[in-house]
């Protein structure tokens, strides 16, 4: 009787122990950390509260599939408040918990972790963050905008008023609307290049931090300057104040092209809602809306786990911009694994995996970028959106521009 | 600190003058020390490591801004600004002129001092709220000519990659070598503020605070004294700038921001007013407080809410957190962390006869 009870309890216990290891190594060997900083309560809390959402429901359907070649992915997410010395806690963390990869968020935290992300070999992503001149691969091998960087944009913008205004700038006035910070002025080499080159006529309208008052430089602009066609470039609460201001002054807003963080459903709710903005033009590096097979798959996982679907959707330009993120993410991942036959990979394989992407396009929500050592930016494509008819509507596909110039631009920054 | 006794006795003027009049009080220094210098940096991971260099680099900042505050009882809101100063001078110096961190970092605390003294100079008219505006403006200035003069901001970006410093041809790059760096400095930070708060200069700031026309009457000389207090609190905020940006390998502006200076001037009341160990309490508990909350969501979250909502419902839960013992400061125990701490070692010391 004593021996039986023994026995079955020594198999009881050997099966959980096994069973207990079996499980941990499992854990251990099929299990990769992506680190995502992120802000919802800082100063851009606008857009991390619907970006990050975005970043997780995709991770989550991922690993709802069976994970990315058999690797579940676990996201540890830190709220750094736009804060510098918490992105530097993160990143810290997320390597204690053994991440492959990255999501920064925010130039400033960008700007403190380029030295330390290239010092431990692991890369990050920083799409619409940081410098223009992080597209450069060879001088930031660990920083990826993987998205169009500033310059990229503004070239792109350029460009689109280019079309609009009928195929040529010659003798045509351009202002640059834009937020006093070095996000907001970086562009501008651009433009001045540009103006000379394609011959119009550039004025540019710093609007000073917190960017909530700007009605001398509207009225500047729509009264004294009278220019064809309007860039802006503004963040936070400030593009729905320059969308009433020009407005408000009578300025056509189907002449007015804003960069992406100035070009959400957000702004335009609050700007008075989407009747009020008919005509705006709204520059994306990520798709817009919910009619992508990616967020259909999202929202059936969301019903088969009987909820409604995810709110944060209802500002998909910033959800959407999460989900490319992420999905970048896996797919550098997927090419990781992939390059090394099923194992799991290092944070160095996940960079070069990151330089493999090419032609992944998800449907039409990630633009078909083509991600190279050299170019980290994958070709600085964006697409304008305009308002029409109570909501976003595609006015451009995906389009880049002005690419010799934005190289010349690299080289010169790389050489000083 | 931690180290004063009732009953004692002193025969000398030394020892009357001692820093640790106490013999437990030098042993107690003594093993912290041992403690910082040898056992964490041995024993903890990076990670932890890096948090306790965050709390190394706050506690120079809020050492100077309790000097200007806490002792001298001048506010101001553009402590975030001197910080800046600090960075750029050392960065500059760093990049353009190849000087070393043993120079740039006395150069970043003077430049930072000279500003400092210079904004201070309306502190000689106007008090309180009113001198609260004035460093507004100089926060403001500052900021705005670091964004707009290439010279100094180094480009459109507004930063400047510092190389890591290195001592003796050896570069120090890991938390843990970083750690020694940022330790020596802090450590000589506490030392220098516990000698200045106890020497004449000090005894002239705290005349300044609790009443100024006795003070000038008494013979201390006003202009100086407090534009001397604004420069020393700015030498310590522009070195805690040179520190970050040594520590991060950058220095930019944007770290430096208004909501920095009203971070550090809001949390010195966690701490206390006019302490030293209310300045390292405050730097500890600040940088501590949102990793706590966060390992607590972390481990218990999940119990109460639902995990793939958790970042989403209870990032708010750490500003609410940080706001409700704000209040509770304030309300329960004005004199923050320091007076708390005194309570319980008064408490304690006399345990278990309390009568």
């Amino acid at each position: 009787m004593w021996r039986l009870k023994g026995h079955r309890l020594g198999v009881v216990l050997a099966a959980g122990t096994m069973a207990l290891a079996a499980n941990s190594s499992a854990a251990q060997d099929k299990e990769v950390v992506f680190g995502l900083q992120c802000d919802r309560t800082g100063a851009t809390q606008t857009v991390g509260v619907f970006l990050c959402p975005g970043y997780h429901d995709y991770i989550a359907l991922m690993n709802s599939k069976g994970g990315v070649e058999g690797f579940k992915i676990r996201v540890v997410e830190i709220d750094h408040e736009y804060k510098v010395p918490p992105a530097m806690e993160a990143h810290e963390r997320f390597k204690k918990e053994g991440e492959v990869l990255e999501g920064l968020y925010g130039t400033p935290q960008t700007a403190a972790l380029a030295k330390k992300l290239e010092e431990d070999k692991i890369l990050g992503t920083s799409p619409g963050f940081g410098a223009a001149a992080a597209a450069d691969g060879k001088r930031f091998p660990y920083l990826f905008p993987v998205a169009a960087t500033y310059w990229s944009q503004v070239a792109a913008a350029v460009e689109f008023a280019k079309k609009q205004l009928g195929g040529s700038l010659n003798g045509k006035k351009i202002a640059y609307l834009f937020f006093d910070n070095p996000a907001g002025k970086e562009p501008l080499v651009i433009l001045e290049d540009l103006a000379k080159s394609e011959g119009f006529e550039l004025r540019t309208f710093a609007v000073p931090s917190p960017g909530v008052e700007m009605a001398a430089q509207v009225l500047d602009i729509t009264g004294r300057f009278r220019p064809d066609f309007v860039i802006t470039h503004l963040f936070g609460r400030s593009p729905s104040v320059s969308i009433k201001e020009l407005k408000g002054k009578g300025f056509p807003l189907s002449k007015v092209v804003s960069l992406v963080w100035g070009s959400s459903e957000a702004d335009i709710k609050a700007a008075g809602g989407f009747s009020a903005a008919q005509g705006y033009n709204a520059m994306q590096f990520a798709g817009v809306g919910e009619d992508f097979p990616v967020i259909k798959e999202i929202i059936d996982m969301y019903k088969g786990e009987g909820k409604p679907a995810p709110k944060e959707l209802d500002t998909s330009v910033y959800y959407n911009r999460g989900v490319m993120i992420a999905a970048l993410h896996v797919e550098a991942l997927r090419n990781a694994i992939k390059a090394k036959g099923g194992a799991a990979p290092t944070s160095e394989d996940v960079k070069n995996g990151m330089e493999m992407v090419k032609g992944f396009t998800l449907g039409g929500l990630v633009p078909p970028m083509t991600i190279t050592p050299e170019d980290h930016e994958g070709g600085g494509w964006v697409q304008v959106w305009t308002v029409k008819n109570g909501k976003f509507e595609k006015t451009t596909d995906w389009f880049q521009a002005h690419r010799d110039l934005i190289k010349k631009h690299l080289l010169a920054s790389a050489q000083n | 600190m931690f180290h004063r006794e009732s009953g004692v006795f002193k025969t000398s003027y030394a020892a009357d003058m001692a820093l640790y009049p106490l013999p437990i009080a030098r042993w107690t220094v003594a093993a912290l020390l041992v403690l910082f210098a040898v056992v964490a940096p041995l024993s903890l991971h990076e990670y932890y490591l890096s948090i306790i260099n965050l709390v190394l680099i706050a506690v120079v900042g809020a050492l100077g801004l309790n000097i200007l505050v806490g002792y001298t009882g001048q506010i101001s809101i553009g402590h975030a600004a001197f910080m800046s100063v600090g960075a750029y001078t050392a960065a500059n110096l760093a990049v353009k002129a190849h000087l070393p961190f043993w120079i740039t970092l006395p150069a970043g605390g003077l430049m930072a001092a000279l500003i400092g003294a210079i904004v201070g100079i309306p502190s000689l008219r106007i008090k309180g709220l009113y001198l609260a505006i004035a460093t507004l403006a100089g926060q403001l200035i500052i900021e705005w000519t670091i964004n707009h003069v290439p010279w100094i901001s180094g480009g459109a970006q507004a930063s400047i990659q510092v190389p890591r410093p290195s001592l003796l041809g050896y570069e120090l790059r890991t938390q843990g070598q970083l750690y020694f760096f940022l330790l020596f400095f802090t450590v000589v930070a506490i030392v220098a503020t516990l000698n200045l708060v106890r020497s004449r200069i000090g005894r002239a700031f705290v005349a300044i605070r609790d009443q100024d026309i006795a003070a000038e009457i008494i013979g201390i000389d006003i202009f100086r004294y407090k534009l001397l207090s604004f420069a020393i609190s700015s030498f310590y905020a522009g070195v805690c700038g040179v520190l970050y940006t040594y520590y991060l390998g950058i220095a930019n502006y944007e770290q430096f921001q208004i909501v920095v200076s009203i971070d550090y001037l809001a949390m010195i009341i966690i701490g206390g007013l006019g302490s030293v160990l209310g300045s390292i309490l405050r730097a500890t508990f600040v940088t501590f407080l949102p990793i706590v909350i966060r390992w607590t969501r972390e481990s218990f979250g999940g119990l109460f809410f639902n995990p793939s909502e958790l970042p989403g419902t209870i990032s708010s839960l750490r500003l609410i957190v940080f706001g409700a013992l704000i209040i509770l400061f304030l309300v329960m125990e004005p004199e923050g962390l320091n007076r708390l701490w005194r309570n319980i070692r008064n408490y304690f010391r006399v345990w278990p006869f309390s009568y």
